[in-house]
């Protein structure tokens, strides 16, 4: 494991707020930037959004504990979301879903101790046409088999272990 | 498929050309006298829509085009967003014109995030080219952008005022109405908000008239519709087809003429089984937002019905009370019959509280479990299925 160095979520806010402006139109967009850039949004930085954008701290809570994009607890570097609506869940979703915990090591809700790999359920991503899918970070993949999730998962280990 | 008209050609600015050509009244007047009506499912008639934000005062004015396609089953927005933008961003222009407005947003839900880049840069190509942004096509009295803001993965955002409450940087929970966001949208100010297919349709209505669409459908739904289809068929996918078509010709049409029962309008639509199939698909019979679920002979429909229900339960926004505990009961309930340890006495109980969530509940979601629940219930105890 890394050691994570300390980060400093008043520069990282600032940095952020500079570029989408105070005005609380930004505040889900100033969420979700930072929710990219460092996989979650902790209380420190919820907080120095609230006095930037003189919000209260419950505010900024509220919104992040509504999305299912946006969390205060860190997420891997890659977030899997199978699809578990209907008609994944018709083609074939149970199997891809233990060949997707066997190739991560996780199961379902887990996040790997190398902060590598999230997994989680998500519900319609509107590739019903192309069963089971699912979504990993921002890249969608149908038709999915557990041979093909072994090979995707293999894909995002090496681009993960090369940065 | 050489005749499709939607998923046809398109050459990018023809809608906007064709509505600068016309007065913004006579805009108006062309999308009401065309008969479209809302594709997101709710089929409100876009051009009373238009005409309503049109006679609001002011000029701070907003154009929302709902992309957060979420209901189960749906996928059409997808396919249109990323192989016909130009078509749907063309009838947000036109509605911008119509209606006064300044400033459209494109609310995209967060899983079709991939899709960011290349819609940005089509944004960009209109601007280059004086499609976007100030004094379009050189019209000095017209300056219109589009800006796509994001969403964070939430279902209940695709309800028009929990969307607007999502942009302006809050959970995304659904508004009381009146006022509609006509009168008091995104930032209180007027604001249309359309779904993605309509905007496309806007823009053929604009290519090819009033009454080529008009003509086209039932005297109730006129025109053409996107069918995602997706279950048990040969060939799932979007498909270009009438308004009014029956159920039993869409089946022949994608491959689907084994099932037992589809779904029609996602897990907050209505299930209909074989003796059904000669229904029309249409705002006066079953509604829907274009959502067919095919469901074989083998297939567990109270399994089925667990599914959506789960799904409700989760994206239930738990502001108001029949939605947030109604869908959790729904859901045990369904979970006790399938384990068969269910008195008729519950099942009664269990249509009550769907029905009584359609009356009290604050919007379509809760509203609409009653379709689902009652429909697939039925299937189920008529026995078409396992």
């Amino acid at each position: 494991m890394t050691t994570r160095t300390r980060i400093d979520w008043n520069n990282v806010v600032q940095d952020v707020v500079d570029m989408r402006g105070e005005d609380h139109t930004a505040l889900i967009p100033i969420l979700q930037d930072i929710q990219r850039s460092h996989g979650h949004v902790p209380r420190e930085a919820q907080n120095a959004i609230a006095i930037a954008l003189d919000v209260s701290q419950a505010r900024v809570a509220e919104v992040i504990s509504f999305y299912s994009f946006l969390t205060e607890e860190p997420q891997g570097q890659y977030i899997f979301r199978l699809c578990q609506t209907i008609s994944c869940e018709m083609d074939g979703k149970d199997e891809v879903a233990s060949a997707l915990e066997r190739a991560l090591g996780i199961a379902f809700g887990e996040t790997s101790e190398d902060g590598l790999f999230s997994l989680e359920y998500t519900n319609c991503i509107g590739m019903c046409d192309q069963p089971p899918a699912m979504l990993v970070n921002d890249d969608a993949f149908g038709g999915l088999t557990p041979q093909s999730v072994q090979d995707i998962v293999a894909d995002y280990r090496r681009k993960g272990e090369e940065r | 498929m050489g005749d499709r008209v939607i998923l046809g050609p398109y050459a990018p600015g023809t809608a906007v050309d064709a509505a600068l050509d016309q007065r913004r009244s006579d805009v108006v007047m062309t999308v009401r006298e065309s008969g479209l009506r809302g594709r997101g499912g709710a089929g409100f008639p876009t051009g009373t829509k238009w005409m309503l934000a049109a006679a609001a005062a002011g000029d701070e004015k907003y154009v929302i085009c709902n992309a957060d396609e979420g209901e189960p089953g749906t996928f059409k927005d997808r396919v249109l967003l990323q192989e016909y933008p130009d078509l749907v961003f063309d009838g947000m222009v036109t509605a911008g014109y119509a209606i006064g407005a300044k400033e459209g947003y494109v609310y995209l839900r967060a899983e079709y995030r991939y899709m960011l880049d290349a819609l940005e840069n089509v944004l960009e190509k209109m601007r280059s080219e004086g499609r976007l942004g100030n004094a379009i096509r050189g019209r000095e009295d017209f300056d219109f952008d589009i800006h796509i803001h994001l969403g964070s993965g939430a279902y209940v955002c695709g309800e028009e005022s929990a969307l607007i409450e999502s942009m302006e940087g809050r959970r995304g929970e659904p508004r009381i109405r009146p006022p509609f966001p006509v009168v008091a949208g995104y930032l209180n100010k007027p604001t249309v908000v359309n779904n993605v297919e309509t905007f496309a349709l806007v823009s053929r209505v604009m290519e090819h008239g009033a009454d080529w669409f008009r003509g086209i459908g039932t005297e109730e739904s006129a025109g053409l519709k996107l069918y995602s289809v997706s279950g048990d068929v040969q060939e799932p996918g979007v498909y270009e087809l009438p308004m009014g078509i029956t159920v039993n010709a869409l089946l022949e049409t994608v491959g689907g003429t084994d099932a037992a029962a589809v779904q029609i309008g996602g897990a907050s639509g209505t299930m209909v089984t074989r003796r059904e199939f000669d229904r029309k698909i249409a705002f006066e019979d079953i509604a829907t937002g274009g959502s067919i679920i095919v469901f074989g002979p083998e297939r567990n429909l109270l399994g089925v019905l667990e599914n959506f229900l789960e799904f409700f339960a989760e994206e239930s926004c738990g502001q108001c009370t029949p939605c947030r505990l109604g869908t959790m009961r729904l859901l045990e309930g369904v979970r006790d019959l399938q384990n068969g340890s269910v008195e008729p006495e519950r099942i009664d109980a269990l249509r009550n509280l769907a029905d009584s969530m359609a009356i009290s509940a604050k919007c379509g979601l809760g509203q609409s479990c009653n379709a689902p629940f009652g429909s697939i219930l039925d299937a189920h105890l008529e026995g078409v299925a396992r």
